[in-house]
């Protein structure tokens, strides 16, 4: 029996955390993908090459889009007999659809996994990050969403898999989308950027967060906060870093006016290179940080502006 | 409408936790114990809609040892009518306490159960859309505005990227998200007020339910200690450094 893994996807293609979900799942088998939705054509040509594949699934209906969790969960019980793992991205989808699924399928989710270690066991962080705990599923079928930032992702090119669409039985109809305000930005999404400049509560207000923009044009980040610089209102909530909002590891992690509760640092502290700036020189982040630089960060940041203009 | 809340006794979250050195777990005797964060804004949210005339009552619903009676009395003081205790020493897990919360939706019939969106202590995120499968009901996971009107609750959801807006039919499962709102503190002459609320006690075999957990803690470990890194002296050096030594940039 396969693996399945549901596929998250937008006009640029399938989403890097769903790859991170689909190299958790080669791990555990054959892989097929599942992309759900309306007008798939360009999803599934996407999906099918998608490194690890062997095939892709297409459901298409108006009942599918934008993936609310009682279809989604519907579609997934239905597919579920032929799979022994049904995996996902631990992201806003992923979290919403497949404990869902799980209860459907009376089954215990094993929820944002970091590691494999086999069929029935694996590593996921518990307390913020604060432990790693090893379980062990006694669950005939398994349901998974994946931590992406503990997986590298499979390469979106290279994979040639067959396509197949399912046949749709009756879909609930209890919920309804209304309409969707996504922040508009030329950066890259947090959870896939290179790089992560984060703002806390030191940048004071959120106009100090433009301070924070030459820096990441420069490098091409992305622009993320601490809760409490999103408690204070400064920037509004898809910006936090932390157990409670996005995890991240890129290569560089900028923490700027960040004290480094333990609630942040489990969001980041995976980063390959860690830099923190604060004035604080006895703050918390500064334990986590590869490099550590005592100073003021209004006159640190268009410093830092200015050195990475220079060359 | 009646409101359901479920809130979970956890290690407070300003506690800096522990690994036991057996590795079975974390060290939680003698740490201070709190009302789930999440939980907090559920209840609160519940407490409004009372307040709104939305709501007619609100019964707050507990699991595990029986300490967590205390954290039904922490509801009750913010304005929750009654509570459920529902006593037990086995480790619940996700799929248990949505059992034993269907269970209890079965009699209670409410209109409206919220929850946190996910508990501090296991970080599962798992409860609320689990619950609202068995019930074969409508979720508002990650809500960070709902509005009732009628049979149908509206509601903004926090998804990755920004808000999605939702139209559910009732009744309905919320989960809470940070923004929602800013919970209360509860008042003296609400926490005396709180002592004479009722709290039932039951048993899951009351409610019909297993609750034995499917996953075992295999062991918990601590996690990857980081290298210790170094101070730099100025933006000049750190760039530098980011080049030359880190080659990140």
């Amino acid at each position: 029996m396969a693996v399945l893994v549901l596929l998250e996807f937008d006009a640029s293609g399938i989403k890097q955390p769903s790859r991170s979900a689909v190299a958790a799942a080669v791990a555990l088998g054959e892989v097929h993908a599942l992309v759900a939705g309306v007008d798939l054509g360009a999803a599934a040509a996407a999906a099918a090459k998608v490194a690890g594949v062997s095939k892709v699934l297409t459901a298409e209906s108006p009942a599918l889009d934008h993936l609310l969790a009682e279809p989604a969960a519907a579609l997934l019980v239905a597919l579920a007999p032929t799979y022994t793992h049904i995996l996902a991205a631990t992201t806003a989808v992923g979290k919403n659809v497949l404990p869902r699924v799980a209860a459907l399928l009376d089954v215990q989710p094993i929820s944002d996994i970091s590691g494999v270690i086999d069929a029935d066991t694996f590593v996921r962080p518990i307390y913020a990050g604060n432990g790693m705990a090893t379980v062990k599923s006694s669950d005939a079928k398994k349901v998974i969403t994946v931590r992406a930032a503990s997986f590298d992702p499979v390469a979106a090119e290279g994979g040639s898999a067959s396509i197949e669409p399912v046949s749709l039985g009756d879909l609930p109809g209890i919920s309804k989308f209304i309409s969707a305000e996504l922040s508009k930005s030329e950066r890259p999404e947090l959870t896939a950027a290179r790089v992560v400049i984060s703002g806390g509560r030191g940048m004071q207000n959120g106009d100090n967060f433009a301070l924070l923009d030459p820096i990441a044009d420069k490098l091409g980040a992305a622009v993320g906060a601490s809760r409490a610089a999103v408690d204070a209102g400064f920037v509004p909530n898809e910006f936090q870093v932390g157990q409670t909002g996005k995890i991240v590891a890129p290569e560089l992690y900028i923490a700027v006016g960040i004290s480094g509760a333990i609630q942040h640092l489990a969001g980041m502290k995976d980063s390959k290179v860690i830099v923190a700036i604060n004035k604080d020189e006895e703050a918390p982040i500064f334990q986590v940080a590869d490099y550590g630089l005592v100073a003021d960060l209004f006159t640190a940041l268009p410093e830092l502006a200015a050195e990475l203009e220079r060359s | 409408m009646k409101v359901l809340v479920p809130v979970k006794r956890v290690v407070d979250y300003n506690v800096k936790v522990r690994v036991k050195t057996d590795k079975t777990g974390i060290e939680t005797s003698g740490v201070k114990m709190s009302m789930n964060p999440f939980d907090e804004i559920a209840v609160e949210e519940a407490v409004r809609l009372k307040e709104k005339g939305v709501a007619t009552e609100i019964v707050a619903i507990s699991m595990g040892v029986p300490q967590c009676a205390e954290t039904i009395r922490t509801a009750l003081a913010m304005g929750a009518d009654r509570g459920i205790l529902v006593e037990t020493d086995v480790d619940l897990q996700p799929l248990a306490v949505a059992k034993l919360l269907k269970a209890i939706a079965d009699e209670e019939k409410p209109g409206l159960i919220i929850l946190g969106k996910q508990a501090i202590d296991d970080d599962m995120s798992a409860t609320g859309p689990m619950l609202a499968a068995l019930l074969g009901w409508s979720q508002g996971t990650f809500a960070s505005k709902l509005a009732v009107e009628g049979d149908v609750i509206t509601v903004t959801r926090e998804v990755d990227g920004g808000l999605e807006t939702v139209a559910l039919n009732l009744p309905s499962i919320i989960t809470t998200d940070l923004r929602l709102n800013e919970p209360r503190y509860a008042s003296l002459p609400n926490i005396m007020k709180a002592r004479k609320k009722t709290i039932d006690n039951k048993k899951p075999a009351d409610l019909g339910v297993d609750p034995t957990p499917r996953l075992t803690i295999v062991r918990v470990d601590e996690p990857p200690k980081r290298k210790a890194g170094q101070m730099v002296k100025s933006v000049a050096e750190l760039v530098s450094k980011l080049r030359t030594e880190a080659k990140v940039i």
